[in-house]
């Protein structure tokens, strides 16, 4: 007996998909419903990040690293300005780099909050992402009352902090700590002991250890196919060493513990907040630092663990004001790459799974 | 006010009390059209996320009739262009608004959308989507409040409902 086999298809999925983040675009063909190859398409939202870095000062920069990852706009601030203050030389005041672990804490929630919420939605669930986001909002009403901005903050600069939060933000903070546990909980009464959700991720895309490290994986994907790697911990920037914090691991390997490290990560953020507003320190939240910024010649590569992994900033200085060169390593471009490797088998459904998981941020992706 | 048309008014007021409303087709459905925008889930960079917050619970766009977000452009009746168009994007941007069926309102959320924003000098913008399709309604910011779009969404619901008003406010005829 033959055995009858179904034509090859090409499909299209993308830019305008509902469960692409952003505008991402990728050809698979696939074999009835299995999928043979994926061809990933990226580039429909680059804006030439680094090229117009050469024609900005080193300050006016920080408003555009807002808009590379914009759901942790602190971090990539925290990232770029730690370069520059690394290429200068320059010593941050203690209140500043309290506050900054402070809102890159708060970010990092706020990102995995959007991730767990964007996650449901892709596949289909619409209750837990209006929960999500309703908290999110709590963490948006606290960079508000600092920065003024509810996504883009551009809340640091070279040398310390844009201002200093105002008397309601720390008890706005604290009622948000507070509340934490409870919101948690529902997130997984409602999400993760869901038989549906559970189907949908348990046992789909497994990435191994090996591959996720010969892939330079970082962040929560890298985490959650045990491999014990963050740079807080690996190489302790700013002041992660005064801070007892744990880095969840997971061994599952598979999209269901990429999902759930993040509400592991919640609750060590949550951790760090609270140690950081018992011993934050008085004093100035800015350094002495020159009006026009001009770093010596040199160059330099500094790294900081952004929600979604490694996120690197590379600045070449010639004495100007302007950087002669500014390349930007993002975390999420360097994780879609597993995507049709590890897709490849599986059934059209799973792709949204997978590609869900990867918390891809499409600013970031194309720069 | 002449006679006859006086004559009219009390009329309808008399039907008024009955109930019963005149209106012309046309009226009627620019009250539909205006009340019910299905607008495509067209995100493209950081404003997608606040379109997002004013779909949430906290803002609500629901209250006002505009929830329907479509995946389709075939079933959808306002573009809102939420945030940077590139010269890759384009032409896709222009195919999915030639897809959308008659009659189509678009938005221009964001500076980005409106005129470039802080990439306006880069090789890679298209600076203004206004470029390649038409724009009804400007929403500033960077990236726009929920608020912001809210309001611009009202100021579209305003221009759907009174096009008569509308133009006498641009061409004074």
């Amino acid at each position: 007996m033959t055995v009858e086999k179904t034509e090859e298809l090409i499909m299209n999925m993308g830019p305008q998909h509902p469960s692409m983040h952003g505008l991402f675009r990728m050809v698979v063909h696939v074999e009835g419903e299995t999928i043979t190859k994926i061809i990933p398409k990226m580039g429909y939202l680059h804006r030439g990040m680094e090229k117009l870095a050469e024609s900005r000062t080193y300050s006016q920069f920080i408003p555009y690293t807002d808009r590379l990852d914009y759901l942790a706009s602190p971090h990539n601030n925290w990232g770029y300005v730690q370069t520059v203050e690394k290429l200068m030389g320059v010593e941050v005041p203690e209140r500043a780099e309290y506050l900054r672990v402070i809102f890159g804490e708060l970010a990092r929630i706020a990102s995995h909050q959007v991730f767990i919420a964007s996650t449901a939605l892709d596949l289909a669930g619409w209750t837990l992402w209006s929960y999500a986001f309703r908290d999110r909002e709590r963490i948006l009403d606290m960079y508000e009352m600092t920065a003024g901005n509810r996504m883009t903050v551009n809340i640091m600069r070279i040398g310390g902090m844009l201002a200093e939060p105002p008397e309601e933000f720390w008890t706005a903070l604290k009622s948000f700590l507070d509340d934490t546990p409870e919101m948690l909980e529902e997130y997984y009464g409602m999400f993760f002991g869901n038989e549906i959700a559970q189907g949908r991720l348990k046992n789909v895309g497994i990435l191994t250890k090996e591959l996720a490290e010969n892939l330079s994986i970082t962040g929560p994907v890298l985490r959650a196919s045990g491999v014990d790697y963050d740079v807080r911990k690996a190489e302790p920037y700013s002041i992660y060493d005064r801070f007892d914090f744990k880095v969840p691991v997971l061994t599952g390997c598979d999209s269901y513990d990429r999902t759930i490290i993040r509400m592991d990560e919640i609750v060590e953020s949550i951790k760090i907040i609270k140690q950081a507003i018992r011993d934050i320190p008085g004093g100035p939240i800015m350094a002495k630092v020159p009006k026009v910024i001009k770093p010596p010649v040199g160059e330099v590569y500094h790294r900081v663990e952004n929600p979604k992994g490694e996120l690197g900033f590379y600045i070449k200085s010639d004495g100007t004001t302007k950087p002669s060169r500014v390349r930007i390593r993002p975390a999420t471009f360097i994780n879609i790459q597993m995507l049709p490797i590890v897709a490849k088998g599986l059934k059209i459904q799973d792709i949204v799974a997978i590609f869900a998981t990867l918390d891809a941020v499409l600013g970031e992706v194309d720069k | 006010m002449d006679v006859a048309s006086e004559k009219m008014l009390r009329e309808e007021e008399a039907l008024a009390e009955k109930n019963v409303f005149v209106t012309t087709v046309d009226k009627a459905l620019n009250w539909a059209r205006g009340h019910s925008f299905w607008p495509v889930t067209f995100g493209l960079a950081c404003c997608a996320i606040e379109m997002m917050a004013a779909g949430g619970p906290r803002y609500d766009l629901s209250r006002f009739g505009w929830e329907v977000f479509r995946a389709s452009p075939r079933q959808a009746d306002v573009m809102i262009v939420a945030g940077t168009c590139t010269r890759k994007m384009a032409p896709l941007l222009r195919r999915i608004y030639d897809q959308m069926p008659e009659p189509k309102w678009v938005i221009a959320m964001g500076s980005c959308a409106s005129a470039g924003g802080p990439f306006v000098d880069s090789y890679a913008m298209m600076s203004g989507v206004d470029k390649i399709v038409p724009v009804d309604v400007y929403v500033p910011g960077c990236p726009p409040r929920p608020e912001s779009l809210i309001y611009g969404l009202l100021q579209l619901q305003f221009k759907v409902s009174n096009p008569a008003k509308v133009r006498l406010m641009r061409h004074g005829k």
